[in-house]
């Protein structure tokens, strides 16, 4: 824990996540949240997904505005790039994931970040989607996050906040631990 | 047939016979209500190598210290029972044995404990049935092959037990830990799927580990002095075996014994078994909390002067993983070891004094029911209060509330003089 002599301050109100926290352990019902997404063909490779509105805390909830991500292949794959690919949307989830999470609970142990840069790599073998060999999966064999961060803190302290961030990041368990996944037609 | 008697303790086990001790000191009338013999659990539910995790002298029980020829040795089980029953004869604890308690309800000013051996009304009632009864077992279970020999440590005796294919132990704290080593020893290919654990090494700067903790405080740690208490009480066991070697049991010691490690048993698809990416993570989660323990143990050494004694040590290599396995084919596994730690199971109590997740509601062991107490549970008032050397300050604690709410209610009590009252083991 470090002592500095203005207030620590990431951007993160600890007060409300706590109160959160607190709220809902008294009712559990309350942290049921389902988050949502639509999306659209538009050609190719390429669709677009919208955010808008979620479930949570016992109701309809609304970003402030609409979101949109569009995904598309790259040239190499000779499609038209118009968006990053759906792979690439895993590693930004990550990324934002675990960075809020680092803000968090830096904020929450009263440590000042000055800054916080990830860099991700994600491993994947093609012989999997291409069905070149049933062996390969699909998806990423491996993802490495590497944090470089300027703080007010020890070493040791920073690797504790990023080691804390990983342990409640949603997207982090996501991608480590399976998920049931129901695909349907209307 | 029904007894009347101002306090009922529920278990004659370390937590029961404590408190018992404590009444006993006070005159005040009691039993204790003991679905097997003392040491039930001792004697029935540990497997055979298992020794305590501290050491010897570090079963201090009120009016108790031990004072046998081995302190920094470590008890095996059947010591362990013969110290719980010889404490409890020490001041004839008054144990009802082969009474199983069947419900507790409020009746006006008492509580009419029903059992299969007739009922009891007592003023008050202190569980003391212990934190380790009922296996918890992840839902997963269900979905193993039939052939998969699953179970869980309580009925674990032996590796002759098993038959001689491949196991995974799922759960890497104390026992986890000693299971997988001991099943690897005798021969058998062995994974361990490893969740949130806590690493320690059995000795650190010459002394035993347990003794730096106890030294600097650690284990003295109040409820409400920690900054997350619901997290504290689901901590696993510390990752740690008792042995005349002193040997270390971390995840090093293993890999290194030949077992391999996984991440948490995370999933079942078909016959294929999913391990969580999550293991670096842990490990290094785990060995950065042991550096922070070790900093404060060289913290307080430097203040009071130990460093000459207890010469600064080496610190523990970190956790080497291999880049871990995400999978696994059931088919090549013969016997699971669910090692996941145990959950509260109390039928017998009145639903609105469990919460949500079946546990007793309580604040330092008062329950929320007038005259109700539990004692020995994970960090119940201290760190150390699941410990059988921790039980005592506890059990004094509540002893000392129990009484006030007796004289509250104006109880029956006994007037035997007794020069022992209020006397604190040492």
């Amino acid at each position: 824990m470090s002592m500095t002599e203005t207030p620590v301050d990431n951007g993160v109100n600890v007060e409300a996540l706590l109160g959160a926290r607190e709220a809902m352990s008294q009712v559990p019902e309350a942290a049921a949240f389902v988050w949502k997404a639509t999306s659209t063909w538009v050609n190719g490779a390429h669709s677009r997904t919208s955010f808008e509105t979620f479930f949570g805390a016992g109701d309809e909830q609304s970003h402030t505005r609409r979101f949109e991500i569009d995904t598309d292949h790259p040239p190499v794959f000779a499609a038209d790039d118009n968006g990053i690919t759906p792979v690439e949307t895993v590693l930004a989830g990550l990324a934002g994931c675990l960075s809020a999470g680092v803000a968090s609970v830096a904020q929450n142990r009263g440590i000042q970040l000055r800054r916080v840069d990830a860099t991700l790599e994600g491993d994947m073998d093609l012989q999997g989607i291409l069905g070149i060999d049933p062996e390969v999966r699909n998806g990423y064999s491996g993802i490495r996050v590497r944090f470089d961060i300027d703080a007010d803190a020890s070493d040791d302290e920073v690797r504790a906040v990023v080691a804390q961030s990983q342990k409640r990041s949603a997207v982090y368990d996501i991608i480590a631990n399976p998920t049931a996944i129901v695909v349907e037609v209307a | 047939m029904t007894t009347s008697i101002p306090v009922a303790i529920i278990g004659a086990g370390q937590a029961g016979l404590a408190m018992s001790r404590c009444l006993t000191d006070r005159s005040i009338d009691h039993v204790l209500l003991e679905r097997g013999e003392v040491a039930h659990s001792w004697r029935t539910e540990r497997w055979d190598s298992l020794r305590l995790l501290t050491p010897n002298w570090m079963t201090r029980l009120p009016g108790h210290r031990y004072e046998g020829t081995d302190p920094n040795g470590f008890m095996p089980g059947e010591e362990v029972v013969n110290l719980l029953t010889g404490y409890g004869q020490s001041f004839a604890a008054p144990v009802h044995t082969n009474t199983t308690v069947e419900s507790i309800h409020v009746r006006g000013d008492h509580h009419v404990i029903t059992t299969d051996a007739g009922v009891y009304r007592a003023r008050a009632v202190v569980i003391a049935t212990g934190a380790a009864s009922t296996p918890r077992i992840p839902a997963l279970a269900a979905e193993l092959p039939a052939h998969v020999h699953q179970i869980a440590p309580i009925h674990y005796r032996n590796p002759d037990q098993l038959d001689d294919g491949p196991v995974l132990v799922v759960g890497a704290s104390a026992s986890g830990a000693q299971l997988a080593d001991e099943l690897r020893r005798s021969g058998r290919d062995v994974m361990l799927a490893v969740g949130d654990h806590t690493r320690l090494p059995r000795t650190y700067r010459g002394m035993d580990i347990h003794w730096w903790m106890d030294t600097i405080g650690v284990l003295s740690e109040r409820h409400d002095e920690v900054p997350d208490i619901a997290r504290a009480r689901r901590l696993p066991s510390l990752q740690l075996v008792g042995s005349p070697e002193r040997r270390d049991l971390d995840l090093n010691a293993l890999a290194a014994a030949g077992v391999e490690l996984v991440g948490r048993f995370a999933g079942v698809s078909g016959s294929t078994a999913m391990f969580s990416g999550s293991l670096a993570n842990l490990c290094a989660s785990a060995d950065l909390k042991l550096g922070r323990l070790l900093d404060r143990i060289d913290d307080v050494a430097a203040e009071h002067g130990l460093d000459a004694k207890h010469a600064p040590g080496d610190r523990p290599a970190p956790t080497h993983h291999p880049a871990p396995i995400t999978t696994r084919d059931l088919r090549s596994i013969s016997t699971v070891v669910w090692a996941t730690g145990f959950r509260p199971t109390y039928p017998w109590l009145e639903p609105h004094l469990l919460d949500r997740k079946g546990a007793i509601r309580h604040t330092g062991g008062v329950m929320t029911e007038p005259g109700m107490y539990v004692l020995g549970l994970p960090f119940q008032q201290h760190r150390a209060s699941s410990f059988i050397d921790g039980v005592g300050r506890d059990a004094t604690e509540l002893a000392a509330h129990l009484t006030s709410w007796l004289d509250a209610v104006s109880a029956p009590r006994t007037t035997t003089a007794n020069p022992s009252t209020h006397q604190r083991a040492a």
